[in-house]
């Protein structure tokens, strides 16, 4: 079992688990005479504190720096104690730390009192999600071991935990140093008759599985791997929450791509009927559906999870910057990894001594806020309160993680209209025999869609004529279709007021979509694109298979094309440029 | 689910993350029992396949049947192998005990400063082609920079501080202090240009875990680990000049495993046969700085 030792810097963390190694017999021989004769010879008082300090850096500092795993046991069970440092700047060790405990060990000094770290590490453990914390009233010795100390720091920290919705398995006088009530009862305490720390340990329960949740698998990755005759295309990913059966009928999010569980596979193991959460699995389908990494699989006949681009959330910062309004992130939930910026900050709040704002601009480091992000896409995701594993997500700032959030409330969107219509349709796509592989393999190419925009004037079918006739020459199934095509035959019932713009563009994306699956390479060309046209597109159609070349200098579609290139340019030297593009395309 | 599906399953989830993540992507095999169950867990997490090639740093000191085994299991599990060598060194006889240097000053030569090269491609690395059937100078200069080890918390002071994903800086320096947070099964993932990645899927592993892993799956090992009837094995496998044998009985896995639940080795510390680690104060740390796994 993991458990995470937390609290203010001094407090007592790395005596209190010095203690605990000491006391289980876990400690290498001859480690505490070492360690002893190494204070003697420094004329150093000895710590147990001491014990841990395995780092020589570490040692220079004096403080943890890091989340140190320890491992000791009990008559009853292996723990492994994560140790977390209580310095400011470390909290995002705590968080590493803290993130894989099951229970948690929080320590306040008796003499010191409750401190801001004390609040903001309790915060961090509710948020983080832990649920069982016994709370440590250390150093009781400096405090001639009065039961009303206890009682006073007992209650303004529980006082503090009620605000943010926790609830403390118990508190604990304890001394580290001198040992009380850490595996022993002693005399100074005759007064305490709750649990020593040893018991409460053995007391905390493993987490449960989710199993009796509905299905969430992020899709890891899909395999092909063709040595030895291999033909499995294996969807890969760790099971969430739920189970999942050979013979099950499984949606994919955000797409809503469907198809049935044919094998459970596993190497060095009997073939199971099913599986559930906390299992890495593998699943081959009945149809060749195209998925990739970051969809969510879930049971057709389940709880489906929500598909947005905007979501209210609850996120903590750990960034040495601030996160700020206008500039973008990446968000992380599961396996999915989307471009991400705030949309509104609601509230800030200083989570040591829950203090609140709600005019700010930036999140700064160790602040906590509610706030709107979006996404330039939807992504699947739970609300906190009804699947909380898939509720997390993480945001990374220029390459690091700097802060984590869960999601409490899905917001419409612009698309969230067509959205539906295209999970809809997905739902009940009729499947063919062909494999999508199987078309790439007989064209040598992949599907690609090249949309060509640009001002009225630009030369865009100019461009698009040329570069089909290029692709033809080379073999390729390669289609160009004016906007005009569509707009005068298939939409010939909408009339041409702005209301319909939208309609336009979603009938468009969906011939579009037909033609990819049939594994055409389509050009399409149409009048300067704006951002909105393109968001239906990319809603209805597998994104990564869209690229937006943009001609002349203007640029409506604000930064989503993929290319640029000049009015005037040579002709000859844009259709490479395109070919450049869609290079990966042009293979099988 | 127990304890030992629970660390299998965290593992494959971080290797399927790193394959899914990198594209210059390989993985430490040093023919120990770690590293082995390693390989193990990816031929796991890749359904029979190893889509990662592997690097063994040869020391040339190595014991032979280990090496013996390495080409073994490379021809049967069909592993796209590579070794690295400082052949610079070895031929300058820069080495211990024969040589003329101290064994810090070997270990940096012979394991960290060959790792660094042959992950940059700077250094000579061989690979196995299994048509031949033999070792061929590799001309591929890519580097290598994701680099998946099997290094455990439980094994020493220094290791219990890593991060599943741990970015290295250009000179595969180390910053302790200032490593990103992991959470979530969330980690990280993306790294500026110059840096690479070290990826520790066993990190929660202990010495026991990996003995009654490899009993669970039947992972072929080493003998080396067993006593042969002289009363001794070895307990962590090195270089021969500086490895040494622990006293033990223990004929096989059943009799690790019963070796080390009933604490026979409880107050040892694994590494003890290393006579490396005890040269200074803080060898091992002052390796692993410097990239040293
Ligand atoms: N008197 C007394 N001092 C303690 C006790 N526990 C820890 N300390 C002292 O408090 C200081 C900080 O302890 P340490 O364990 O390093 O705190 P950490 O920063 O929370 O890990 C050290 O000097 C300890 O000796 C205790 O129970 N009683």
């Amino acid at each position: 079992m993991n458990i995470v030792i937390v609290g203010h810097v001094d407090h007592g963390k790395s005596t209190i688990v010095g203690r605990l190694l000491a006391d289980t017999g876990s400690l290498p021989q001859g480690k505490l005479e070492q360690v002893r004769q190494q204070c003697e010879n420094n004329s150093k008082p000895f710590e147990y504190a001491f014990l841990l300090d395995a780092l020589k850096d570490e040692q220079a500092q004096g403080i943890t720096i890091d989340s140190a795993r320890v491992f000791f046991k009990t008559s009853k069970r292996h723990y492994i104690i994560i140790d977390a440092p209580g310095h400011i700047e470390f909290l995002k060790n705590m968080v590493t730390g803290a993130a894989r405990a099951e229970a948690a060990l929080l320590v306040i000094d008796a003499k010191e009192g409750v401190q801001e770290n004390s609040c903001r590490h309790g915060y961090m453990l509710s948020m983080l999600g832990i649920k069982q914390v016994a709370v440590l009233v250390n150093k009781m010795d400096l405090v001639s071991y009065e039961e009303d100390v206890f009682r006073q720091i007992s209650q303004q920290y529980q006082e503090f935990l009620e605000k943010i919705g926790i609830q403390a398995t118990c508190f604990i006088p304890v001394s580290g140093r001198e040992g009380d009530m850490i595996s022993e009862r002693q005399e100074n305490l005759s007064w305490y008759f709750g649990k020593t720390v040893f018991e409460i340990l053995d007391e905390f329960h493993k987490k449960d599985i989710d199993e009796n949740l509905p299905l969430r698998m992020p899709v890891q990755d899909i395999y092909k791997f063709t040595k030895f005759q291999d033909d499995r295309r294996i969807i890969s990913g760790t099971i969430s929450t739920g189970t999942v059966n050979v013979g099950d009928e499984v949606v994919f999010y955000p797409s809503g791509k469907k198809s049935y569980v044919k094998s459970i596979e596993m190497f060095n193991q009997p073939a199971v009927p099913g599986i559930g959460a906390g299992y890495a699995v593998g699943l081959t389908l009945t149809e060749q559906i195209y998925v990739k990494r970051g969809e969510m699989l879930t049971a057709f006949h389940g709880h489906p999870p929500e598909v947005t681009s905007r979501i209210k959330v609850n996120l903590f910062w750990m960034g040495r910057a601030p996160m700020e309004l206008g500039k973008t992130y990446h968000l992380k939930l599961g396996t999915m990894k989307v471009p991400v910026e705030i949309e509104k900050i609601e509230q800030v709040l200083n989570a040591s001594n829950l203090d609140s704002t709600d005019t700010a601009q930036k999140i700064a480091r160790h602040e906590v806020a509610k706030c709107i992000l979006k996404m330039p896409r939807a992504i699947a995701f739970d609300l906190a309160d009804r699947i909380s594993p898939t509720s997390r997500f993480v945001i990374v700032d220029q390459n690091n993680i700097s802060g984590g959030g869960i999601i409490y409330e899905a917001l419409e969107d612009a698309q969230s209209q067509v959205r539906q219509m295209v999970i809809e349709r997905n739902y009940r796509w009729i499947m063919s025999n062909i494999s999508r592989e199987q078309r790439f393999e007989r064209y040598g190419q992949k599907a690609a869609l090249i949309l060509i925009t640009g001002r009225r004037d630009a030369p865009r079918k100019e461009i698009a004529r040329a570069l089909e006739e290029r692709l033809f020459m080379q073999g390729k199934l390669v289609y160009f279709l004016g906007i005009g095509n569509v707009i005068h035959g298939l939409d010939a019932d909408l009339t041409n007021d702005p209301d319909t713009h939208p309609e336009h563009f979603r009938r468009l994306a969906e011939v579009a979509n037909i033609m990819l699956n049939m594994g055409t390479i389509l050009i399409i060309t149409a009048i300067e694109l704006q951002k909105s046209d393109l968001e239906i597109i990319h809603t209805s159609i597998d994104d990564d298979q869209i690229k937006t070349v943009w001609v002349g200098d203007e640029d409506s579609s604000s930064g989503m094309a993929d290319l640029h290139v000049a009015e005037h340019s040579p002709r000859e030297q844009v259709v490479e440029k395109i070919l450049e593009l869609i290079h990966t395309n042009l293979s099988s | 689910m127990d304890h030992l599906t629970e660390l299998e399953n965290k593992s494959i989830y971080i290797l399927r993350e790193a394959y899914a993540n990198f594209k210059n992507l390989c993985m430490l095999w040093s023919i120990g029992k770690d590293s082995t169950v390693l390989l193990w867990l990816a031929r796991k997490a890749f359904f029979g396949h190893v889509p990662i090639p592997l690097v063994h740093i040869d020391t040339a000191y190595k014991i032979p049947e280990m090496i013996e085994y390495r080409d073994r299991l490379t021809r049967e599990w069909h592993l796209n192998m590579f070794y690295g060598q400082n052949q610079a060194a070895l031929a300058e006889k820069q080495t211990f005990p024969d040589g003329q240097v101290d064994r810090l000053r070997c270990c940096r030569l012979l394991k960290t400063d060959a790792l660094k090269s042959t992950l940059e491609g700077t250094g000579p690395r061989f690979r196995f082609n299994h048509d031949k059937d033999l070792y061929e100078e590799y001309t591929g200069t890519e580097s290598f920079t994701g680099v998946i080890v099997g290094i455990r918390s439980d094994e020493e002071g220094s290791r219990s501080k890593e991060r599943y994903f741990s970015p290295r800086d250009k000179e595969s320096l180390w910053d302790i202090g200032d490593q990103p947070p992991e959470f979530w099964d969330q980690f990280n993932t993306d790294f500026s240009e110059g840096t690479h990645l070290r990826i520790h899927p066993l990190l929660d592993w202990t010495e026991l875990n990996i003995w009654e892993y490899i009993k669970k799956e039947g992972i072929p090992t080493v003998s080396l680990y067993y006593d042969q009837g002289k009363g001794t094995r070895y307990r962590s496998l090195g270089c021969y000049p500086c490895t040494l044998p622990v006293e033990s009985t223990a004929k096989n896995v059943d009799d690790i495993i019963e070796e080390l639940r009933t604490g026979k080795f409880s107050n040892i510390a694994e590494r003890s046969g290393r006579a490396q680690d005890k040269d200074d104060g803080g060898g091992l740390e002052t390796l692993r700085r410097e990239g040293y796994m």
